[in-house]
C-alpha cells in the first residue's frame, strides 16, 4: 500500500495546500521591509503578543476536531474571566493568591457558560458558527447589562476606584497593577517545579504503600524508580546554572536557546539510557549523535554577534510559555483518550458515532465546555500581561483575532492542530504589529495600516469560510465519480494481492 | 434452557397508525446457519429487522406484538445498544465507516480499548488512553476472520468499495459475544468477484457458530450460500423451508404471489392503442444515486399505460428522473419523434411531459404553499397559464384550482390551505392535478401509491385509468407494487440492475415476474441469456 | 375563528403589541412627553423599513437571513457620496432651487446607489451560489469584511468635496457627513402632517412613510408575478424547482441582487431621515438589526413577507423608541438602549436559529 510510505515534503505542494498561509508569509515579509522597523522591535512585540494570545488560539482546536467548527463562543469564556477579575478587584486582593481566587470564580462560570453554549449548539446542528457569532453579541448585551446596571445598580458596590461616580456601572478601565499584573508571567519556575515534584512524590508514596501491601513487585519497582527520578530532578535544581535559570522569571531568547540546548541534550541522553536500561530498546548512537549535533549547531549560531545581540534584547516570560507548551501537550493527549476519540468520531460523522453508541450531544457539550474554560484561562493570561482590564472592550476582538490567527496558520473549519495555531499566531501578529508602520511608510497614512489589519482579520475568516463551503460543495461530485473505479471485471483488490481468495 | 435456535421471533405483528405491516410473522435462525430472508419491497423485511434491533421508530409508534427469544430465553430489546449488547450485529447497506479514520479505528469505533492513566483515576474512565497495540491485534484478528489481508493502519478513504464492506463485517465480528449477524443486501454494491468472496466469507463466519440473516433479492446467491429461507409477502409469513428443498422458480413464485382477495384486478382486455411511439429510449443511462440506470432501450406507444416495475434500488426510478432532467443522463430520448436535449433545463416539460415524482414531499410539492399555487405552478411556469401580463391571474387560478379540487375529490378546507397539512392521498392528488394542469401528452407517475392508505390507493389508480381512457393520455407508471402495475398497465417492463430484464404482459405468470425482478432475464427484453446453472 | 386569527398573528406579536400599548400608557401616566415618543417611533419605522425589507427577497430566494446586507449598504453609501460629489464639486443641479436640488440629489443618490448595489449584488449572488448550505456564516463575514475593506477605501477614494472630506488637510472621508445642506429629510418633510395633540405636536413624516409603503408595494407585487413566484418556489424547495424547469442559481442571484439593491435604497432612505451619512464601522451591525426586525415580525429563516417587515419594523423600533425612555424614566441609567438592542435583537435571531434546527443555512 502506497499510503504506508512517508510523505515527502515538497514546497510546491505545501503552498498549493496552504495558500492562505503562504500569502501571509509573503505579506509579513513585505510588511517587514516596508515598515522599516528593526528586527528587535518586531521580535519584542511579537513575543509579547505570542504570550498573550496563543493560549486563546489553542482553545479553539478541540471544537474544530469535534465537528463544531470555529467556536465564536470563546468570547463568552473571556467574559467569565473578566467577571473573575472584577471580583478580585472589588475585594482588592493582590498577588498570586488573587489569581487563584480569580480562577476559582471564573472557571465554574466558564463551565456553566460552556454548558449553555453547548446545549444551544446542539439545538442548531449545522449552524453552530452563525449561532456562535450571534450568541457572542447576545452575550455581550448581557455582559454589559451586568457591568453597567447590575453591578452598582442592583448589587451595591462601594469602590470608587471601580465604579463610575454618581451612577451605577463599572468604570471603563480597571487597573490590575496591584492585583494580578504579571503574576503568571513572573511566577518563578522553581516554585512550580517544587510543587509538582512534591506532589508527584507524595502520590508515588501512596501508590508504593498500596503496591507493598498488595505485593505487586513490578509496581513497587516502577514507583521506586519514579521516586528516585523525582529526587534526581530535585537534586538538579541545586546545579547553580539551573537554579539561576529557574529563579529568573524572564529569560532572554538567548537564555531560552541555551537552556533548550543544555537540557535538551541531557534529556536526550537520559531518555536513551532509560530506554536501554528499562525498556531494553536498542541503543541508537547515530540518531542520538545527529540530534545533539543539531542542537549544538543551533547553539553555535548564537555566537554570531548580531544574532546574539538580537536574542539578548528580547525577553520572554518563562512560565507563560510553559503553560502554552502544556496546553499543546494537552491538545495532543486529549485525542489519545477515549473521550478524544469520541470527539474525533463525532466530528467525522455524527451518524456513525451515534450508531456506535457514542452520546453525540454529550460529547459536543464537553468539547464546548473545554474550549470555553480554556478560553477563560487564556483571557486571564492575557489580562495579567496587559495589566489593565478594558471592562467593555477586552473581549471584543478575542474570538475574532484568535480565529483569524488559527485560520492564517492553515487551519480550516474541519481541521486544526497545534502547529497551525502556533504558526498562525506568529504570522497574524507579525502583520498586526507591522501594518500601521508599513501603511505609514507606503501610503503616508498610519490609519490605512490600522484599517488594513482589521480588514485582514475579517477577510481571512470570510475567505476561509467561503473556501470551506466551496470545497464542501464539490465533495459529493468526487464521490459520484469514484464508483466507476471498481466496475465489472476491474477488481483492483486482486491487483495488489491484498485480499487473499478465501478457501 | 438450551436451544438450537439463536433467534426465534414468534407471532410478530406490527401496525403503523392503523396500517398493519406485519401479521403474525415468525422468524427463526439456528446457530451457524445462513438464513435467507426474502420478500418484495414492503413485504415487511425492514420492519422485522427494526423490531429485532429495537429501533426507536418501532417504540415511537406503539411497539409490536409477539415475542423474541435469544438462545431460548425471552429477550426485550428496547434500543439498538441493547441489541448490540445481546450480540446482534448489522452489516449496513450503506457503509457506516469514517473515511478519515484508519481501519483499526473504524473497527473499534465506540468500543475503543483503553488503559488507565493518572488522570483517568481522578476524572473517570473517559480520560483513559487508547491502547492502540491491543486494538490493532483485535482488528487484525477480525480482518483475518473475514479474509481481508489489508493492513490495519491504512485509512479508509480511497479504499475500493469492496474492502469497505469487509471492514464493516470485521467490525461486527469484532464485537464480543456476537452471535447473530444481519447482512442487508450486502452484495448490492459489489462486483461479481467481490460478491463471491463475500459469500465465502459469510460461510466462514457461519462455520464459527455465528448465525446469519441474509437479506437479498438475488436468488442465485440465496441458492448458493443459504441453508434455509424465510419468505414474507405483504407482511405475512409465506413459508420457512430448507434451501435444499426448493428452487429458484418456487421462491420467485412464492415471493410475488397474488394477494389473497385482492381488490385490484388485472387489466382485462388490451385496449386499442394508437400507432405512434410516444417515447423512444435508446441506451439511456442515468446517474441517480441509488437508482442508477445503465443503458435502457424502450418504446412506449401512444395511448397506453406502460408500467415500469422492479425492486427498490434497481434503477427503475432513474427513467423518469433522468428524462425530466433531475439527474445527469446520457443516451437518446425521443418524445413524439422529437429528440430531447438533456442540457436544456425543463426540456421534457416543454415537450409536453408531466411528472408526478416518487418523492412527493421532497420534489413533488411546495409544502408551505397553498393548494392553489401547487396546482397551477407548473402550468404557469411552462405554459404561462394563469397569468395576466406577468402577474398572477387570481380569478383564473382560483377557478382552475376549484375545478381540480372538485374533479379529483381533493379533500381540503379551501384552495388556500397549505399543502403540508393535507393527508398523503390528497397530497398525491394535488401532484396529479399539477401535472394535469399542463395538459401533458405524456404523464410519468412515479410510485403513485407510496405512503397513502389503501382507499386512497384505489382512488389514485382509478384516476389514472380514467385520465388514460377519457383523454387518451399516454401514462408511464413506475412502481414497486407489482400488483398495482398489473392491475392497470397494458405492458410492464421490469428493471433490474439498471437494465430492463423483461417486458411482460400483466397476465404473465408469477414465476416469470419473480424471476425478472431478481434480474434473471426472461422472454423478449434484453439479450435473453438465462439462468446460470443454479436452478434445481 | 378568532383562534385561527391568533395563530396567524402569533402570540409573540400579540404580546409585543400589548407591551407597546402599555408603554404608551405608562408614558402618559408618568407625565412623559409621550407624543414625541410616538413621533420617534413612527419616524424610525419609515427610517429602518426598507433596510428590513431587504431581508425578504433574501429569505424567499433561499439564501436565508441576509446578514451581508451591509454590501448593499456600502453601495447605497457610495451612491450618496457620488451624489454629493457631483453637486458639490461639479455643480450638478446647482441651477435649481434648493428644494428642487435636494430632490434631484436624492434621486441621483438613489440611481447611483442602485447601480452600484446591482453590480455588487450580482457578484454576491454568484458567491452565495457556490457556498450553498453555509450562506449565513459566509455572508456575515463577507459583510464584515466589506465594511472593513471600505474603511480603507473611505480613506483613499478620490473624493474632493469639502463637505464630505475630513477638514484641515486630513485625508479621507468624514466619519459622519451631514446631509443638512443636500438631501437630508426631503422625504420626511414631504407632505409632513403636524397634528396638535395633548398640547404637543404629532408629526407624521408622510413622504417617508409613503416611500416606504411604495417600495413595499413594489416588492409585494413582485412576489405575485411569475418571476417572484418562481423565486419563492426555488427558495423553498430547490428540487421542486428543478423538476419544474427552473434554474435555481439564477433565481438566487436575482433574489440576492434585489436584496442588495434594497439595502442600498434602504440606507439612503435611512440617511436622509437620520440627517447623516455614517461611514466606517457604523453600518457593521446593521444587518443584525434588520434580521431581528423581520424575525420579530413573524418571518422564519425560510419564509418572509412584506407584512412581516411592516409589522416587525414597527414593533422592534417601537420597543426601542418607547421602551428605553420609559425604562429610563423609571430607572435613570444611561446607555440602556444599546444593551437592550443587543440582547433583544440577537436573542431573537438565536431563537429563530435554534427553532429551525438543522434545516437552517448556517
Amino acid at each position: 500500500m502506497d499510503n504506508v510510505g512517508k510523505k515527502r515534503f515538497s514546497p510546491g505542494a505545501w503552498i498549493s495546500a496552504n495558500k492562505v498561509t503562504a500569502l501571509f508569509i509573503v505579506l509579513c515579509v513585505g510588511a517587514f521591509f516596508a515598515s522599516k522597523q528593526s528586527m528587535a522591535f518586531l521580535l519584542g512585540e511579537l513575543f509579547t503578543r505570542i504570550g498573550r494570545n496563543t493560549f486563546l488560539v489553542l482553545s479553539l482546536i478541540i471544537p474544530v476536531v469535534c465537528g463544531l467548527g470555529l467556536n465564536f463562543g470563546i468570547v463568552i469564556g473571556a467574559m467569565a474571566a473578566q467577571i473573575g477579575v472584577f471580583a478580585i478587584s472589588v475585594f482588592e486582593m493582590s498577588g498570586f493568591g488573587s489569581m487563584v481566587v480569580c480562577l476559582l470564580v471564573a472557571t465554574p462560570l466558564a463551565v456553566l457558560f460552556g454548558y449553555g453554549t453547548g446545549k444551544l449548539f446542539n439545538n442548531m446542528k449545522g449552524s453552530e458558527m452563525i449561532g456562535g457569532m450571534v450568541l457572542r453579541y447576545c452575550a455581550d448585551g448581557f455582559y454589559q447589562l451586568l457591568f453597567l446596571f447590575i453591578f452598582g445598580g442592583v448589587i451595591k458596590i462601594d469602590n470608587i476606584r471601580l465604579m463610575i461616580a454618581g451612577t451605577s456601572g463599572v468604570k471603563n478601565t480597571i487597573d490590575l497593577i496591584d492585583s494580578i499584573k504579571y503574576v503568571v508571567d513572573e511566577l518563578p519556575l522553581l516554585n512550580v517545579l517544587l510543587v509538582v515534584l512534591v506532589g508527584t512524590a507524595l502520590w508515588q508514596v501512596v501508590v508504593l504503600a498500596g503496591a507493598l501491601r498488595g505485593k505487586q513487585q513490578a509496581l513497587v519497582r516502577k514507583t521506586l524508580v519514579n521516586l528516585v527520578g523525582c529526587g534526581a530532578i530535585f537534586a538538579c535544581t541545586y546545579i547553580p546554572y539551573l537554579e539561576k535559570m529557574l529563579i529568573t522569571t524572564k529569560w532572554s531568547l538567548l537564555d531560552a536557546v541555551e537552556v533548550i540546548v543544555y537540557v535538551g541534550s541531557a534529556a536526550l541522553v537520559v531518555a536513551e539510557l532509560y530506554g536501554k536500561a528499562l525498556l531494553e530498546r536498542a541503543f541508537e548512537l547515530k540518531k542520538l549523535g545527529a540530534r545533539i549535533a543539531g542542537l549544538v549547531v543551533v547553539y553555535l549560531l548564537t555566537y554570531i554577534p548580531s544574532v546574539e545581540k538580537l536574542l539578548r534584547s528580547v525577553k520572554v516570560p518563562v512560565f507563560t510559555f510553559c503553560l502554552i507548551a502544556l496546553l499543546c501537550v494537552f491538545n495532543q493527549a486529549i485525542f489519545k483518550t477515549r473521550l478524544g476519540q469520541n470527539m474525533r468520531t463525532v466530528g467525522q460523522s455524527m451518524a456513525v458515532a451515534s450508531s456506535s453508541g457514542i452520546n453525540v450531544d454529550r460529547t459536543r457539550i464537553i468539547a464546548i465546555i473545554l474550549s470555553t474554560v480554556l478560553a477563560c484561562w487564556g483571557q486571564l493570561i492575557s489580562l495579567q500581561n496587559i495589566g489593565t482590564l478594558q471592562t467593555y472592550g477586552a473581549h471584543d476582538t478575542v474570538g475574532q483575532f484568535a480565529i483569524a490567527a488559527l485560520l492564517v496558520g492553515g487551519a480550516s473549519v474541519h481541521r486544526a492542530n497545534n502547529r497551525q495555531a502556533l504558526l498562525g499566531v506568529v504570522l497574524f501578529h507579525t502583520l498586526f504589529i507591522l501594518s500601521p508602520s508599513a501603511g505609514k511608510e507606503l501610503f503616508g497614512n498610519a490609519a490605512i495600516g490600522e484599517y488594513f489589519r482589521v480588514f485582514i482579520a475579517y477577510g481571512v475568516i470570510a475567505l476561509s469560510l467561503a473556501m470551506h463551503a466551496w470545497k464542501g460543495k464539490s465533495a459529493p461530485k468526487i464521490r459520484l465519480t469514484t464508483p466507476p473505479a471498481t466496475p465489472g471485471e476491474g477488481t483492483p483488490s486482486e491487483g495488489n494481492g491484498a485480499v487473499p481468495e478465501p478457501a | 434452557m438450551e436451544s438450537d435456535y439463536v433467534l426465534q421471533m414468534d407471532g410478530v405483528s406490527k401496525e403503523y397508525s392503523g396500517n398493519r405491516v406485519l401479521k403474525n410473522v415468525s422468524l427463526s435462525v439456528k446457530r451457524g446457519e445462513i438464513h435467507a430472508l426474502m420478500g418484495e419491497n414492503g413485504a415487511g423485511k425492514s420492519t422485522l429487522m427494526n423490531i429485532l434491533f429495537g429501533m426507536p421508530v418501532i417504540h415511537n409508534t406503539g411497539g409490536f406484538e409477539g415475542s423474541i427469544l435469544l438462545d431460548g430465553c425471552p429477550a426485550t430489546i428496547s434500543n439498538p445498544q441493547e441489541a448490540m449488547q445481546a450480540g446482534i450485529g448489522m452489516v449496513h447497506q450503506e457503509f457506516m465507516l469514517i473515511p478519515g479514520f484508519t481501519v483499526t479505528e473504524n473497527i473499534k469505533v465506540g468500543r475503543e480499548l483503553t488503559k488507565p492513566t493518572f488522570f483517568s483515576r481522578i476524572f473517570g474512565k473517559s480520560l483513559e488512553t487508547l491502547d492502540f497495540g491491543t486494538m490493532k491485534q483485535d482488528a487484525r484478528r477480525a480482518l483475518d476472520t473475514v479474509g481481508l489481508g489489508i493492513e490495519e493502519h491504512v485509512r479508509i478513504a480511497g479504499l475500493p468499495v469492496g474492502y469497505m464492506q469487509f471492514i464493516e463485517i470485521a467490525r461486527e465480528i469484532d464485537k464480543t459475544g456476537i452471535r447473530l449477524l444481519v447482512f442487508d443486501e450486502p452484495t448490492a454494491v459489489l462486483t461479481e468477484s467481490e460478491a463471491a468472496r463475500l459469500l465465502a466469507a459469510m460461510r466462514d463466519i457461519a462455520a464459527q457458530g455465528i448465525a446469519i440473516i441474509f437479506i437479498t433479492h438475488r436468488l442465485d446467491e440465496v441458492m448458493t450460500v443459504s441453508d434455509s429461507v424465510t419468505i414474507l409477502r405483504d407482511g405475512e409469513l409465506v413459508t420457512r423451508m430448507p434451501t435444499a428443498d426448493t428452487n429458484v422458480h418456487q421462491i420467485a413464485e412464492l415471493m410475488v404471489g397474488r394477494k389473497i382477495g385482492g381488490q385490484l384486478t388485472a387489466a382485462e382486455e388490451r385496449r386499442q392503442t394508437r400507432e405512434g411511439i410516444a417515447l423512444k429510449l435508446r441506451d439511456l443511462c442515468v446517474d441517480m444515486p441509488g437508482e442508477a440506470l445503465e443503458g435502457v432501450d424502450l418504446d412506449i406507444r401512444e395511448g397506453e399505460i406502460f408500467g415500469v416495475g422492479g425492486l427498490a434500488g434497481q434503477g427503475k426510478l432513474g427513467i423518469p428522473n433522468g428524462i425530466m432532467g433531475l439527474y445527469p443522463a446520457t443516451g437518446s430520448v425521443e418524445l413524439f419523434g422529437e429528440a430531447l436535449d438533456f442540457d436544456k433545463l425543463g426540456d421534457a416539460l416543454q415537450k409536453g411531459v408531466a411528472f408526478v415524482s416518487e418523492d412527493r414531499r421532497g420534489v413533488g410539492l411546495l409544502l408551505e404553499d397553498s393548494v392553489r399555487l401547487n396546482i397551477i405552478f407548473t402550468a404557469m411556469q411552462i405554459n404561462n397559464q394563469f397569468l395576466k401580463g406577468n402577474m398572477l391571474d387570481t380569478r383564473e387560478a382560483n377557478h382552475h384550482a376549484q375545478e381540480m379540487v372538485k374533479n379529483l375529490d381533493i379533500r381540503c378546507t379551501s384552495i388556500h390551505q397549505v399543502v403540508g397539512d393535507l393527508s398523503g392521498g390528497n397530497q398525491q392528488k394535488v401532484c396529479v392535478a399539477r401535472a394535469l394542469a399542463t395538459n401533458p401528452r405524456l404523464l410519468f407517475v412515479s410510485e403513485p401509491t407510496r405512503g397513502i392508505d389503501i382507499g386512497a390507493k384505489r382512488l389514485v389508480l382509478d384516476l389514472l385509468r380514467r385520465i388514460n381512457e377519457e383523454q387518451g393520455m399516454t401514462i408511464v407508471m413506475v412502481s414497486s407494487e407489482l400488483v398495482e402495475l398489473r392491475s392497470i398497465c397494458d405492458r410492464i417492463a421490469i428493471v433490474s440492475d439498471g437494465q430492463v430484464s423483461a417486458i411482460m404482459s400483466p397476465t404473465d405468470s408469477d414465476v416469470n415476474f419473480g424471476l425478472a425482478m431478481s434480474g434473471i432475464r426472461v422472454g423478449a427484453g434484453g439479450p435473453a441469456e438465462e439462468l446460470g446453472g443454479e436452478q434445481a | 375563528m378568532s383562534d385561527g386569527l391568533i395563530k396567524r398573528i402569533g402570540w409573540p406579536r400579540i404580546i409585543i403589541s400589548a407591551v407597546l400599548v402599555m408603554l404608551i400608557l405608562t408614558a402618559m401616566l408618568t407625565g412623559m412627553d409621550w407624543v414625541s415618543l410616538i413621533n420617534d417611533m413612527v419616524r424610525r419605522w419609515g427610517q429602518y423599513g426598507i433596510l428590513v425589507l431587504a431581508m425578504v427577497p433574501g429569505i424567499q430566494c433561499g439564501i436565508g437571513l441576509n446578514f451581508g446586507v451591509s454590501l448593499g449598504i456600502v453601495g447605497g453609501l457610495l451612491g450618496g457620496l457620488i451624489s454629493m460629489e457631483l453637486t458639490g464639486q461639479y455643480g450638478l443641479w446647482m441651477s435649481m432651487t434648493p428644494a428642487g436640488r435636494a430632490w434631484m440629489m436624492l434621486l441621483t443618490a438613489l440611481v447611483a446607489g442602485i447601480a452600484i448595489s446591482t453590480l455588487i449584488g450580482i457578484g454576491y449572488g454568484f458567491l452565495l451560489n457556490n457556498v450553498k448550505g453555509s450562506e449565513m456564516t459566509v455572508s456575515t463575514y463577507v459583510g464584515f469584511s466589506a465594511i472593513a475593506f471600505m474603511n480603507i477605501m473611505w480613506l483613499i477614494l478620490p473624493f474632493k468635496n469639502g463637505e464630505i472630506m475630513l477638514p484641515l488637510g486630513g485625508s479621507g472621508l468624514r466619519q459622519t457627513i451631514t446631509l443638512e445642506f443636500s438631501f437630508g429629510s426631503v422625504l420626511n418633510n414631504f407632505l409632513m402632517l403636524k397634528i396638535p395633540l395633548a398640547g404637543k405636536v404629532l408629526t407624521i413624516p408622510t413622504g417617508l412613510l409613503l416611500f416606504f409603503f411604495l417600495v413595499c408595494f413594489i416588492v409585494w407585487l413582485f412576489f405575485r408575478s411569475k418571476p417572484g413566484m418562481t423565486m419563492t418556489a426555488a427558495g423553498s424547495n430547490g428540487a421542486f424547482a428543478r423538476a419544474n424547469g427552473i434554474n435555481v442559481n439564477k433565481t438566487r442571484i436575482l433574489g440576492t441582487t434585489i436584496s442588495t439593491i434594497l439595502g442600498g435604497v434602504g440606507i439612503i432612505t435611512y440617511a436622509q431621515s437620520y440627517g447623516f451619512l455614517q461611514l466606517y464601522n457604523a453600518p457593521m451591525m446593521m444587518g443584525f438589526t434588520c434580521v431581528a426586525s423581520v424575525l420579530i415580525g413573524g418571518a422564519t429563516i425560510r419564509r418572509a413577507g412584506v407584512s412581516n417587515v411592516v409589522a416587525g419594523t414597527l414593533m422592534f423600533q417601537g420597543l426601542l423608541a418607547l421602551g428605553l425612555p420609559v425604562a429610563n424614566n423609571i430607572i435613570p441609567v444611561s446607555s440602556l438602549s444599546e444593551v437592550s438592542r443587543l440582547i433583544i435583537s440577537n436573542g431573537i435571531i438565536l431563537y429563530a436559529l435554534s427553532k429551525s434546527g438543522g434545516r437552517s443555512r448556517g
